[in-house]
């Protein structure tokens, strides 16, 4: 067993705990997108960063990756957290305009615009899809194709793959689009599983984000 | 392009390429290295090839060979011609000596010529500045080029290269 700090509270936790596991046992509110508690943490929305107080100084890190151990003081809602927060937020939302998930996520977090070029790709690259179809469903259909700025998710030589049982788990899991697939026929989907392609409305309902995402000609629903 | 077929001794040197690894997956990359080197590139059948015999989803091989610049899925030419673009390189003339290059072999860079002789390549930096602009041509570094050497440098390194074919031959 650890023994922490998280925001002024003492906690005992086992070894092997991470730091965003303990936080939300004690019921604190972490935003995450690329966590998924039955697959191996991956650390790549950043969303989850937490301030690590290390005696006078202090670091952010990403709270589902940062194992727990003793003595450890943690704060996770410091105005520094918060302000990172609201920049990776804009930097996703960059790369994602359209995803209700994260337009939530700016309303609550106060984002009212993005001030960075909005390059819709329709995948923030959290990788959720590609280690469910490796961890949970033993396929490995799907995985990271290219590098630096044309890395993708995407499958070898654009055919759908053998191990893919169509599950659609791929689309199910993406934290931030509606629907990940990005075909039109069954042949060339990113799993294979689009039978049931159609096209996805979002945010018709929801109140909060019409004042969200900001006015710079990009779409706001 | 569709599925390339590859040659029957392409694909005993695929084996043999594997054999030698160990029928390891850790060895992945060395395999690709090798048949890169052997073929030129890695044609879809091999990584199909490896994929099986490794017993590694296919999409794995296909990540790491996308992944890393060193592995190409397009055929390569016999002969790799890089030019430094690097920040030195670069104030030094490497435009004007790529330029040239792209005229006398005429394709442009990042592409093969249709004889499949030469391809032409850019690098960021091959880390000898003092000597820029650089070319390389089959491992062979050319410092302070300029586009005027171009000419002879190709004339000079393709008489080599049939010389050496001569000798092997």
């Amino acid at each position: 067993m650890v023994e922490l700090t998280i925001d002024g509270v003492r906690t005992t936790v086992p070894r092997g705990t991470t730091v965003l596991e303990a936080a939300r046992s004690m019921g604190i509110v972490i935003p995450t997108l690329c966590y998924d508690p039955g697959l191996t943490p991956y650390g790549a929305c950043r969303l989850c960063i937490v301030e690590v107080v290390k005696g006078k100084r202090s670091s952010l890190e990403a709270s589902c990756t940062l194992p727990a151990f003793d003595g450890q003081v943690i704060v996770t809602n410091s105005e520094r957290v918060k302000k990172a927060r609201k920049i990776i937020i804009e930097l996703l939302l960059s790369t994602c305009p359209t995803s209700k998930k994260l337009q939530d996520l700016a309303s609550n977090f106060g984002v009212n615009e993005v001030r960075f070029k909005i390059k819709d790709k329709g995948c923030i690259l959290c990788g959720l899809c590609v280690r469910y179809c490796k961890e949970q469903m033993q396929s490995g259909g799907i995985g990271f194709v290219g590098r630096g700025t044309s890395r993708r998710v995407g499958t070898a030589f654009g055919d759908t793959p053998d191990e893919c049982r169509n599950c659609g788990g791929c689309e199910w899991i993406c934290p931030v689009c509606e629907r990940a697939c990005t075909a039109d026929s069954l042949m060339n989907g990113l799993c294979g599983g689009c039978q049931n392609y159609a096209p996805v409305e979002t945010c018709t309902v929801c109140i909060g984000c019409s004042e969200s995402v900001g006015a710079r000609g990009h779409k706001v629903y | 392009m569709g599925a390339v077929r590859i040659a029957k001794s392409d694909h005993d040197q695929i084996e043999y390429v594997i054999g030698s690894n160990g029928h390891s997956a850790d060895a992945l990359i060395s395999i690709l290295q090798d048949i890169q080197a052997e073929l030129h590139y890695l044609p879809e059948e091999a990584l199909r090839h490896v994929a099986k015999r490794l017993n590694l989803p296919l999409i794995q091989v296909y990540g790491v060979a996308t992944f890393f610049k060193a592995f190409s899925l397009k055929p390569k030419g016999r002969h790799q011609c890089t030019v430094c673009m690097g920040t030195a390189c670069h104030v030094r003339g490497a435009g004007r000596v790529l330029e040239e290059l792209e005229r006398k072999l005429n394709i442009k860079a990042g592409n093969t010529t249709d004889d499949m002789e030469y391809s032409l390549d850019t690098v960021n930096c091959v880390g000898a500045c003092a000597l820029g602009p650089m070319v390389i041509i089959d491992g062979e570094y050319l410092g302070i080029m300029n586009a005027a050497k171009v000419k002879n440098v190709l004339k000079a390194h393709g008489a080599k290269a049939a010389r050496s074919g001569q000798r092997k031959g």
